[in-house]
């Protein structure tokens, strides 16, 4: 009997080191692309010579200004790393907060848009692009990135409230959310369909999301929501499992479903507009990386959570490599590409899934 | 363990479901609810866990109003395994199991977790299972999973609604062997709502006869399960036989204007229970305290 015993357990945490090897792999293969990506540009700089730049940088190296060393060192530390950052962490936010979102209202088709951040976001874009109107003083680059960030957030506060006066079940809140969707959708359309043809061209691309503007500026808010926030979501997995059993049962394994719901909701929804003002509505990541991790790996969120992260990080990376290397010198949005290969990549998954997961 | 249920009515959007459900059951023992579709058995329930709240009323365990109880340390005391469970992302039946003992968690349980999943998953012989996808299961095994889950909670009031429905014969009756097992030797207090009514009467402690929102007959089997009070509450013609000193049901007909019947009982107010309070005791001893003095309504 206590064998038996004793090959569970070692049955089990067998089954666990399968899926740590999951995200260990994906997280090497995110080092391997960002070292990749960072040899791609003008100036040439090789493969191995990226990692030794990135840890003497870190290492508070300094060269003489002009020097072929200060030149490979701003390049890579300047121009190519943001990108690749912005990339790695936006991919990682947006792929958590799909799979988050499609434990909390227990429906394979959310994404981290399901409540209407998107349109809310863009709606903000537009009238900072058409009107000339922000939350910013000024309608520089923070003024479109202001305007994305809180109403993006406009329809979440709206879904919250609504939960607490109707005590909404999961599948009202998402409605609403589908209804401010459209309002805010009519109003972005109504602004374009009013303005120049260049404006509405800025604020169309704006929606298929682009990697193009990275900076070292925006990263620092964009990292520390984006980890805050998989952080609260990878203490709590466990919870995000019992959810998933229905209110009824969470409720009677001790969790307040609607606390936690709610909870979540706002925490993704800050996620989501933290990354997508910088970096437009990137679609598509957040629906397919926990589908893809959840097929390998199984659907226990202790693990789903972390590995959709790296998997999505490494994912979005790739993608960029790709939008930026498909018709070089020029390059395209990585919003497109990544539904170009996203959705091939997604039907064959499903095709070939013999293992019901979802 | 002492619950003790005090004047408990509950309404849905102002239709009452419950109505003036007194009860106390008093020490470990094997509960069966019964009643028609509809009756209220459910709501009951759930308004023990707090998954609902009672309009009005009081609900105590051990003293302590659950109204006022954290849904953290009431889940250590009150375990639930529903009718259904979605299984909308399937985890493998270890991990399934493992939530229940999520209001226990700490860190570093993990093995110790391990072997309680897995005693419990001998004790309902499904071990061979543990590490297959809960959602390529058979029905029937789905529901020994779902409660495995309840019991690992180890909880001292076990609520089951209709935990053996979609077992056959033998599995019903080897399950509710198990439930009455562990009644008597981890002192729990079962509380199972039934349609089966003779496995209720053969393993039972006690009964509760609902019918239309309060509780219509309580005590032994033999108290609960006579001609007259099936045919008040379910509208059918029955005869019970005696089998090993436990009742046993054969049913009959069912009554082709009980509708109308009942609802002029209804009107008349005959068939209105006692608010009275129904002292359940221990499976152990034999003195059942019955205050509720009940005519046939029809």
């Amino acid at each position: 009997m206590d064998d038996a015993k004793v090959q569970l357990r070692e049955g089990y945490h067998r089954y666990t080191f399968r899926k740590i090897l999951f995200i260990a792999l994906c997280i090497a293969l995110a080092i391997i692309a960002a070292g990749y990506a960072a040899t791609l540009g003008a100036r040439e700089i090789a493969f191995f010579d990226v990692y030794r730049i990135i840890f003497d940088h870190i290492g508070g190296m300094t060269y003489e200004i002009g020097s072929i060393g200060w030149i490979d060192d701003y390049v890579i530390w300047n121009q190519r790393l943001p990108r690749i950052l912005m990339a790695l962490v936006a991919g990682a936010g947006l792929a958590i907060g799909g799979a988050a979102m499609q434990s909390l209202i227990k429906n394979p088709l959310a994404d981290p848009y399901t409540t209407g951040i998107s349109s809310g976001a863009v709606f903000g874009v537009t009238v900072a692009l058409v009107l000339g109107m922000s939350f910013a003083s000024s309608i520089s680059q923070y003024g479109i990135v202001l305007n994305a960030f809180l109403l993006g957030l406009a329809p979440v506060g709206v879904i919250v409230l609504v939960s607490r006066v109707n005590n909404a079940s999961p599948a009202t809140m998402i409605l609403a959310g589908i209804a401010l969707s459209y309002l805010f959708r009519s109003l972005s359309t109504l602004l374009m369909v009013s303005t120049d043809a260049d404006t509405v061209a800025a604020a169309y691309l704006w929606q298929i999301g682009t990697l193009e503007n990275a900076s070292w500026s925006g990263l620092p808010l964009m990292f520390c929501v984006t980890a805050a926030g998989s952080l609260f979501l990878m203490f709590t997995s466990r919870q995000l499992n019992i959810l998933t059993l229905g209110d009824e049962s969470a409720k009677s394994l001790g969790l307040n479903a609607d606390n936690y719901r709610v909870l979540c909701l706002v925490l993704i929804a800050v996620m989501t507009a933290a990354v997508i003002s910088f970096t437009g509505i990137i679609g598509f990541i957040g629906l397919v990386s926990p589908h893809v991790v959840r097929s390998l790996i199984g659907s226990d969120n202790k693990y789903v959570i972390p590995a959709s992260m790296a998997f999505g990080a490494m994912f979005l990376l790739l993608a960029d490599i790709v939008a930026r290397t498909v018709i070089a010198p020029s390059e395209l949005p990585v919003g497109i590409i990544m539904s170009f290969i996203g959705g091939p990549l997604f039907l064959y998954i499903i095709i070939r899934q013999k293992r019901e997961v979802w | 363990m002492h619950l003790k249920i005090d004047n408990v009515e509950f309404e849905y959007s102002s239709v009452p479901v419950l109505r003036d459900i007194c009860l106390d059951v008093d020490g470990a023992q094997f509960v069966s609810i019964l009643g028609p579709n509809g009756v209220g058995k459910s709501t009951l329930i759930h308004c023990i866990n707090k998954i609902l709240t009672p309009s009005k009323g009081i609900v105590t365990i051990d003293g302590n109003d659950v109204k006022e109880t954290p849904l953290k340390e009431l889940a250590k005391q009150v375990g639930y395994v529903p009718y259904t469970s979605g299984d909308t992302f399937p985890l493998t039946v270890v991990d399934t199991v493992l939530m229940g003992r999520h209001p226990h968690s700490r860190w570093k349980s993990l093995d110790r977790d391990l072997d309680i999943v897995y005693d419990t998953l001998r004790l309902m012989g499904i071990a061979d299972l543990a590490m297959r996808p809960f959602n390529e299961l058979s029905a029937g095994q789905r529901q020994k999973v779902m409660l495995s889950r309840g019991l690992v909670q180890e909880p001292n009031i076990l609520l089951l609604d209709e935990p053996t429905s979609n077992l056959d014969v033998r599995h019903q009756i080897e399950v509710t062997k198990i439930l009455l097992d562990l009644a008597r030797k981890k002192n729990i207090t079962i509380v199972m709502i039934s349609h089966d009514l003779n496995i209720a009467a053969k393993y039972a402690d006690n009964m509760i006869l609902m019918y239309d929102g309060s509780i219509f007959a309580v005590g032994k089997p033999y108290d609960v399960l006579t001609e007259d009070n099936l045919r008040t509450v379910y509208g059918v013609d029955s005869m019970i036989i005696d089998d090993e000193g436990r009742p046993h049901v054969i049913l009959r007909d069912s009554i082709e204007d009980y509708e109308e019947i009942s609802r002029k009982a209804k009107n008349s107010g005959v068939s209105v229970p006692l608010a009275d309070v129904h002292v359940l005791k221990s499976g152990f001893s034999d003195k059942i305290r019955m205050k509720a003095e009940r005519k046939s309504g029809i």
